[in-house]
């Protein structure tokens, strides 16, 4: 029997009111909500974060403040015997030449009539980068025709006056900087109100080599690029083909046994072995056991085909499984091999998607830093290599060491040159999304 | 000739293989393909596959062999009077190589004559300086034994490659003829091209094999030679850290192995709260088109480079921490710390967290959610009492994954956390992980027999270790789970 008098007083029987413990449920409901309204909006929020910060600090370096100057290529310096032999003219350093521009910029100034208080020759002479001697001596033994003649250069200004014109430095900042005074800025803000110095599309960033510590204004990263573009090529020659063979025997002709489940269990462990460990295993077995250089696209391509080998297996077999198996019947019904099967009829179906796992895998391979350190990729690296062995750089290793300089201009190099990786994955992402999208057949 | 020609050189053989193979078939069978048992194609890739294979991997093998034996052969003219006081045979040898390589140079740059070096010895006073003037800059004097060793190796090694591009190319020439012969109408040339390539996947199958045993090799190896120099108990249980390069390092891996911990569990502590709320929310609650959008953005976040991160943490969070919350605090004065790696690295590991709780939140049959309604709950109760505790086991083996990363994550540490070894509870500190003395030990000058550079190799061993574990005890958790509902 039911005792309809036991319902205790102060819950009412109503719908229509809530009573207490009600809306502390539902109380407690619109928490959870929140509490997960707050996790995605911080989710998104670092991504925002991360992104602004990068593009904040990064934008800039493809801007560089140019310094347009008159040069007057003076025959008795650069040209003492007058018979344009270049080998001659070869005599003749960039500090010669550095002389030359020096004298160019005080012309400016004179004829400009720019007076500053207190201004030193030095003062002067450093508003130019160090690097435009060399532009201009490169110039000239190209042409030594120009000599004698007043030929218009832009020339790269000085680090710290393109702080300044960016912000990063300024007149309190100055006084306290032994590298920049305030009356150097001075001569900047008169030289930016007569068009003299200026801001522009700075090329040499995305092409030049890198440069000394002491020269932030001419670091480029032509090289990192051009390194990390040799080792995407070794990744792709290598994994691609390794990868899709591997796939192909585990996915459709390796019997069930100890072995192959050897084989399962290795690449599902690679997979989540920190990247840094096939740094050291490059650095044993590939440079101080098979003796090849230090430096070398080749080295780090290896270790990265190493690495992402295990992300291209997985997505692989995945394609293949998504094939389904009635086309591998039809093939072999009407009289083909298994090998031709897959030939002729799998491994096409199944292309779009080996494609994008691929892509995925390099990118993830060209993003990659800690193994490149170990195998010596950190290296200071003046020439454009010319081939796999030469030595080189790669991009995010060039990111990493411009951080570890000690002038702030090389921060903003760096995030620059973050752009650039970024620009580039995703690029390839979305070749990826395309891909998948275009390509991938539903069954 | 370099190794490129020579690859060249192969596959041109392989090349002209395929066409001759095409040939001897189609005039094997009187121009009626009919008549053969393959198609002319696979008579052609027979001979190719026969004539380019085995010279690969010949030159493979000789390219990985040759330093060896060349090593061996220097080591054994190098007398134990030519090895300097503190040195090791393996620093003469590479002295040997660079002086060989010097020589190599300075004979094509023509500063010396094949003749002239036959003349020269060690006491050569200038020999030092014109190797200098080719960019081999030698730290001490050339010893005789050493010089004469670079001399026999630099002349060892023209044979050997000259050796080498006869070998492969014959063996190249040998497999083309062997392969062209066996041509015939009987001849089943699909079949041996088939079982060729089933080889060669075989073959790309066990490179993963190799890998690990690469890793595990060249690991224990150098961690054995690191605990001849350096007693494995002070390594194991030694509270400091405090590498010296003179000798007399403390190298106790514990103030490393904190540091680890801490910015992991900083990090999780970041992590798992965020990517496991935002997985319920776009599980449970969000609409379509929220979901949609939310759930690549925050995967987004798994696909930027860790150098990314690092620059992130060095840049922008490490300062905004240490002016608003370390310096005001009186907790700290620098921007590397614990905290900036470890919110960094959470930033990092959520969409780790919150796909792989995604997934397993999505396996968690409807009927349990179906039930719970059905007995009043409102959605948070199903997700608290029901929900949860089934996917529990998941959950904790996408926390374990996650830990993993962090542990063996590089960059952001390097960038964020700092360099100085120390066993310390606040998170402001700037302290040390595994993973920055890794690189810290091995970039640079390294020589390979000090115990503060081979410790890095125990130090791998030690993290390889350990994500291992952690790897296999979260794989297990989740494949166990998932059986469940299956």
């Amino acid at each position: 029997m039911t005792d309809a008098s036991a319902i205790r007083p102060g819950i009412r029987a109503s719908l229509m009111t809530p009573d207490t413990r009600t809306r502390r449920r539902n109380a407690a409901e619109a928490r959870f909500r929140l509490y997960g309204r707050i996790a995605i909006a911080i989710g998104l929020a670092a991504l925002v974060v991360l992104m602004g910060s990068v593009l904040a600090n990064g934008l800039g370096s493809f801007r560089q403040s140019f310094l347009t100057l008159e040069v007057h290529l003076d025959e008795k310096v650069l040209d003492k015997s007058g018979a344009r032999d270049p080998e001659a003219m070869k005599k003749v350093t960039t500090i010669g030449y550095g002389k030359i521009v020096d004298a160019a910029l005080k012309a400016t100034i004179a004829a400009e009539g720019i007076v500053v208080e207190g201004l030193t020759d030095k003062d002067v002479s450093d508003m130019i980068s160090k690097e435009a001697a060399a532009l201009v001596r490169n110039r000239v033994l190209a042409d030594p025709a120009l000599v004698g003649q007043t030929v218009a250069f832009k020339v790269l200004a000085n680090g710290r006056i393109d702080g300044y014109l960016k912000g990063r430095v300024t007149m309190d900042s100055a006084e306290r900087d032994s590298n920049v005074s305030p009356r150097q800025l001075e001569l900047a803000d008169a030289l930016v109100a007569r068009g003299i110095l200026a801001k522009s599309f700075n090329a040499g960033f995305i092409t030049g080599p890198d440069a000394s510590e002491l020269r932030p204004e001419a670091a480029g990263m032509g090289i990192a690029i051009l390194g990390s573009a040799y080792m995407m090529l070794v990744v792709l020659f290598l994994s691609l083909p390794i990868g899709v063979a591997a796939s192909i025997y585990l996915e459709e002709f390796a019997p069930k046994n100890r072995f192959t489940d050897l084989i399962e269990v290795n690449i599902s462990n690679l997979a989540a072995v920190p990247s840094i460990v096939f740094g050291i295993l490059g650095l044993a077995i590939f440079i101080n056991f098979a003796h090849l250089p230090q430096s070398a696209p080749v080295v780090g391509g290896l270790v990265l085909t190493l690495m992402t080998l295990p992300t291209v297996i997985i997505s692989t077999r995945a394609a293949l499984r998504a094939v389904p198996p009635s086309i591998r019947d039809a093939a072999l019904g009407i009289g083909a091999s298994k090998m031709q099967a897959i030939f002729h009829h799998v491994l096409p179906l199944a292309a779009p998607g080996i494609l994008t796992g691929m892509i995925i895998g390099l990118a993830q391979a060209l993003g990659e830093t800690a193994p490149l350190l170990l195998i010596g990729m950190v290296a200071f690296v003046r020439d454009y290599p010319g081939g796999l062995f030469d030595p080189a750089t790669a991009l995010p290793v060039q990111v990493y060491n411009w951080t570890q300089r000690a002038d702030p201009a090389f921060v903003e190099r760096a995030s620059g040159a973050i752009i650039v990786l970024m620009v580039f994955l995703l690029a390839m992402n979305m070749a990826a999304i395309v891909l998948r999208r275009r390509f991938e057949r539903r069954w | 000739m370099t190794v490129s020609v020579l690859l060249f050189i192969i596959l041109a053989i392989g090349a002209t293989g395929y066409a001759l193979g095409v040939r001897r078939a189609r005039a094997a069978a009187g121009g009626d393909t009919r008549k053969l048992h393959s198609l002319t194609g696979y008579h052609g890739q027979s001979v190719l596959l026969f004539s380019a294979v085995p010279a690969l991997v010949l030159l493979g093998l000789w390219l990985v062999l040759q330093p060896l034996y060349l090593d061996h052969r220097a080591g054994a003219m190098i007398a134990v009077a030519d090895i300097p006081e503190g040195g090791s045979l393996d620093l003469v040898l590479a002295d040997v190589r660079r002086v060989a390589e010097g020589l190599d140079l300075l004979v094509a740059s023509g500063g010396m004559t094949e003749d002239d070096l036959a003349a020269t010895g060690a006491a050569d006073s200038d020999l030092k300086a014109r190797l200098g003037g080719v960019g081999v800059a030698l730290a001490g004097e050339v010893g005789e034994g050493v010089f004469e060793a670079a001399r026999d190796y630099r002349h060892a090694t023209h044979g050997l490659s000259l050796a080498m591009a006869a070998a492969t190319i014959a063996a190249a020439l040998a497999g083309l003829v062997f392969a062209l012969r066996r041509i015939g109408t009987d001849y089943r040339a699909r079949n041996v091209s088939e079982g060729f390539v089933l080889l060669l996947f075989i073959a790309s199958s066990l490179v993963a094999v190799l890998t690990t045993v690469g890793i595990v090799a060249s690991l224990l190896i150098e961690s054995i030679h690191f605990f001849r120099l350096y007693p494995a108990r002070d390594f194991l249980f030694s509270l400091t850290w405090n590498p010296q390069f003179r000798g007399g390092s403390d190298l106790g891996i514990w103030p490393l192995l904190w540091g680890t911990l801490y910015v992991s569990f900083v990090a999780l502590l970041f992590a798992v709260p965020v990517g496991l709320l935002s997985a319920i929310y776009l599980s449970e609650y969000a609409s379509r088109r929220l979901r949609a959008l939310a759930k690549p953005a925050i995967e987004v976040l798994a696909g930027i480079p860790t150098i990314v991160y690092g620059l992130f943490a060095l840049v922008t969070v490490g300062p905004f921490l240490r002016d608003w919350f370390a310096q005001p605090l009186g907790l700290g004065s620098g921007s590397s710390s614990v905290m900036t790696a470890g919110l960094v690295m959470g930033i990092m590991l959520i969409p780790f967290v919150s796909s792989l709780s995604d997934d397993i939140i999505n396996a968690v049959p409807q009927s349990l959610r179906d039930g719970s309604y059905g007995l009043g709950a409102t959605q948070s109760e199903t997700v608290r009492q029901v929900i949860l505790p089934a996917a529990l086991p998941g959950i904790v083996g996408a926390v374990l994954l996650a830990a993993s990363r962090a542990i063996g994550e590089t960059m952001i540490v390097v960038m964020g956390a700092g360099a100085a070894a120390k066993l310390d509870l606040n998170p402001f500190e700037a302290m040390t992980t595994i993973t920055v003395k890794i690189v810290s030990q091995l970039t640079g000058d390294t020589e390979f027999a000090s115990p503060e550079t081979l410790v890095a190799f125990a130090l791998g061993m030690a993290l390889f270790v350990f994500t291992l574990g952690l790897n296999i005890v979260a794989l297990y958790v989740v494949r166990k789970y998932r059986e469940q509902y299956e």
